[in-house]
């Protein structure tokens, strides 16, 4: 029973890209190029990265609004290090990710031993990390990096550019975390029951710290990317990214309960609302009206991940 | 036979789902009245029954016939308006309100727009004191123990006046001094013309309760009888299709070793006082007393879930302090919790993920799962326990109660514990698999392994236990060898009082 729905639902997601693509590709002819396809996951190399950590986070039921101010903080103190500090850009880049880590740990920790709700504790260090990028540069961005740094952002490998890279070396390293280590069982696990998990024996507060932590790493990753590629670090580069996130990785079937969702899906998720903004740019619609679109996309994806939740609840009640 | 004669007359009912045919042409009447008994193996379409009689799912095919009055299809509403009341397995209690707030929740007494609370503890009262219920109306409902809570729902039902009221295996979570006064409350609703329909894995209840029993197996309608004309064999057949030889299966005498595994000695935390015992190798060792009574609270103690504030646990001559339950699961104990559903099965996990979730660190190079080790660990309790499935990527939630519960026991095992705490085995599981359960349980003592065995079901706890510890308001007051059993001395043990 499960199984044809998720076969269904597997298929739909891919239905809905592709019925979006050749949308697209009739309302404009530049939209099925080879370049605007590069430039499509160029566009979501950032969000994609970001998105592997997050998947972790919702499919253990939690959630991590922080991802956004994360990605800004990481952008002002890697511009900071390199910049006022004169920093080696491959030192920068390690130090970037133990911060960004333990920024994400430190949500981690809240949550489990505080047990306070993730939804408060990551909208609290949204604002404090916000705050702090702004602080440390002053409101002013910082530019002028080494080429050598430039080249994450800018360069290519043969046609393909290295952001997209980047983000398909995280997607299957996602992948093999998920599927293929005991960390991939407990996600699932304490997003189906924590209490149950924590009976079975896993200690279920080091899984918490675990995937926050690997969401502060892949957001950490994210800003690094965004800064190259921008070549210049500003302290609101990735203001409301975590929007864009969580809708990719709810649109890609992880439900917003816990428990259950693929990575693959998520890359999924990932491209739609890629091809969406990408598609949505060249018809030329308002940046006001995308933003109407993406929200309804996101009460879309949540909507029918509930109602399959409430039709499999019934089915299972109704044959107990 | 006239229709007035039949409160309910259920006519063909049939429910489908993909795949699944819940229901198959069940058709019988229940009289104005009567206390009619609804029994089968779980799975056997009776909760699906009673939920197209509540409205709570519609029927795919066939009628519903309340006082005359003929329905295709009820929904709640309708079937409380007609009379229908139902008190499930799952209550429907909003534990942050007092007791008569969700005696009446959604029907308060009012003065104007304000609720007129004095008023409505008193009519609480009232109803409560009909019941012989002994809870004050302002406590709130989550303070109340689950045996508790299920009189909270039963004083509901009452109070709206129900013409006929479903009992959904309402005996399952109560001590035996509460069976008794449900009992008498089923008696006075029977007086006062309410028609029960009652639903039970406790033939005993059957017998003591109703005038009529009907059987339902793999949903289709098998017979109705009159209570007084038939036995437990005769129901038992009909529900499963073979001859029970015995209840609780021998084993083998030399089971028991004079070697003890675990001891507890002086422990105290978690409401519990001053517990100490020896539990020896190749023993079941029963602890029995009332809902509340601490039993739960002393297996938490030692899975590790609640620190204890005093004393020592041993484990194979060694002292223990479990911080949580990875630490005790580490250290060789198992527990299968009271609710299977919330706190033993991870029921969005597959059945192979289940068994190998507490030895996942064990079967892995590095954090690498080594999916072959993962396999033939689960195929091997699959088997060696029978566990019932196509194949071992089923999700847990599609198994049935027996199944589940054996999937946990098959975790466990695979953890190669010593010591194996039970919290209720068999609460609604059916009879053929309460027996399969019961065969594990025997032969996890004849390899060598301690068991630990809460109960609440006097008959199993005492066809089970080698010993039995009976504990009351936290503290142990009475320890009986096999030879000392009997119903009385255990239920006088169990409602001592502490005291000062």
């Amino acid at each position: 029973m499960k199984k044809v729905i998720d076969v269904v639902r597997n298929r739909a997601i891919y239905v809905f890209l592709l019925v979006m693509i050749i949308f697209f590709s009739i309302m404009n002819n530049n939209f099925l190029t080879a370049n605007n396809i590069l430039n499509v996951a160029k566009q979501v190399s950032i969000f994609g990265i970001a998105s592997v950590g997050m998947t972790y986070v919702i499919l253990t039921g939690g959630i991590d609004l922080s991802t956004g101010s994360l990605i800004s903080f990481v952008n002002i103190v890697a511009a900071y290090f390199m910049v006022n500090m004169n920093l080696n850009p491959w030192i920068t880049i390690l130090l970037s990710l133990v911060i960004s880590s333990l920024v994400g740990f430190a949500n981690g920790w809240i949550i489990a031993e505080i047990k306070m709700p993730p939804l408060i504790v990551t909208f609290a260090s949204q604002t404090i990390f916000g705050g702090l990028a702004y602080m440390l540069c002053n409101g002013r961005p910082i530019s002028r990096f080494d080429d050598a740094f430039l080249k994450i952002g800018q360069g290519y490998v043969g046609p393909i550019p290295i952001p997209i890279l980047i983000m398909i070396v995280c997607f299957a390293v996602g992948a093999f975390i998920l599927i293929k280590t005991f960390f991939g069982r407990y996600f699932y696990a304490l997003g189906g029951n924590e209490e149950a998990a924590e009976l079975s024996g896993i200690n279920v507060k080091r899984v918490k710290y675990l995937v926050y932590t690997l969401s502060g790493f892949f957001a950490g990753i994210a800003g690094i990317v965004m800064l190259s590629r921008a070549n210049t670090g500003q302290p609101n580069a990735g203001l409301g990214y975590e929007f864009d996130v969580i809708t990719c990785v709810v649109l890609g079937g992880v439900s917003v309960n816990g428990g259950s969702g693929k990575i693959s899906n998520v890359i999924a998720g990932v491209l739609i609302i890629g091809v969406l903004s990408n598609g949505m740019i060249l018809m030329d619609i308002s940046s006001y009206t995308q933003m109407v679109i993406k929200g309804l996309i996101l009460l879309l994806a949540v909507g029918s991940d509930c109602i399959q939740q409430a039709k499999l609840l019934k089915t299972k009640t109704a044959t107990a | 036979m006239t229709a007035i004669d039949n409160i309910l007359e259920i006519k063909s009912i049939s429910k489908f789902y993909p795949g699944v045919t819940a229901l198959k042409e069940v058709s019988f009447d229940v009289r104005r009245g009567e206390v009619h008994a609804l029994i089968g193996e779980n799975g056997a379409g009776k909760s699906t029954l009673i939920k197209t009689c509540s409205g709570a799912i519609s029927p795919s095919e066939g009628k519903i016939v309340v006082n005359g009055e003929s329905f295709e299809c009820m929904t709640p509403k309708l079937s409380e308006k007609k009379g229908i009341g139902v008190i499930y397995q799952e209550f429907n209690l909003v534990g942050d309100l007092s007791v008569a707030e969700n005696i009446f929740l959604g029907r308060a007494i009012r003065s104007g727009i304000v609720i007129d609370q004095k008023a409505m503890e008193k009519e609480a009262k009232r109803i409560l004191g009909s019941l012989n219920i002994d809870i004050d109306p302002r406590t709130l409902v989550k303070k109340l123990s689950v045996g508790y809570q299920q009189m909270v729902e039963i004083a509901k039902a009452v109070s709206q006046n129900a013409q006929i009221l479903i009992m959904d295996e309402p005996s399952a979570p109560l001590t035996n001094a509460e069976v008794e006064s449900m009992f008498a409350i089923v008696d006075q609703l029977k007086k006062n013309g309410v028609t029960i329909i009652y639903i039970s894995h406790r033939l005993d209840e059957i017998f003591r309760l109703s005038d009529r029993v009907t059987i339902l197996r793999d949903g289709q309608y098998v017979t109705t009888l009159n209570t007084r004309e038939t036995d437990k064999d005769e129901l038992v057949r009909y529900m499963v299709g073979r001859e029970l030889t015995e209840i609780y299966p021998e084993r083998s005498e030399t089971c028991i070793k004079d070697e003890v595994i675990f001891e507890a000695v002086n422990v105290s935390g978690n409401g519990d006082k001053n517990i100490s015992f020896q539990l020896h190798k190749g023993e079941v060792l029963g602890f029995g007393g009332l809902v509340g009574a601490g039993r739960t609270e002393l297996a938490e103690l030692i899975f590790g879930m609640e620190p204890k504030q005093d004393g020592k646990f041993i484990l194979n001559g060694k002292e223990i302090a479990p911080k949580n339950p990875k630490a005790a699961i580490n250290h060789g104990i198992g527990l299968v919790p009271e609710d299977r559903k919330t706190k033993g099965a991870l029921l969005g996990l597959s059945i192979k993920e289940n068994i190998n979730m507490p030895i996942y660190p064990r079967i892995s190079k590095g954090t690498v799962i080594d999916t072959k080790k993962e396999y033939e660990t689960a195929d091997k309790y699959k088997n060696e326990i029978s566990i019932k499935t196509p194949n071992l990527s089923q999700l847990v939630k599609n198994l049935s109660g027996g199944n589940q519960q054996k999937v946990i026991l098959a975790k466990w095992l695979a953890a190669d514990v010593d010591l194996l705490i039970f919290d209720e085995p068999t609460r609604g599981i059916d009879v053929g698999a309460k027996q399969e359960i019961y065969m594990l349980i025997n032969s996890l003592v004849e390899q060598g392994k301690a068991v630990l065995m809460i109960s609440s079901e006097m008959e199993e706890l005492m066809g089970m236990s080698d010993r039995i510890i009976i504990l009351s308001e936290g503290c142990i007051t009475g320890e009986l060898n096999k030879d000392e059993y009997n119903q009385e001395t255990i239920m006088r043990m169990a409602s001592v009082e502490r005291k000062g």
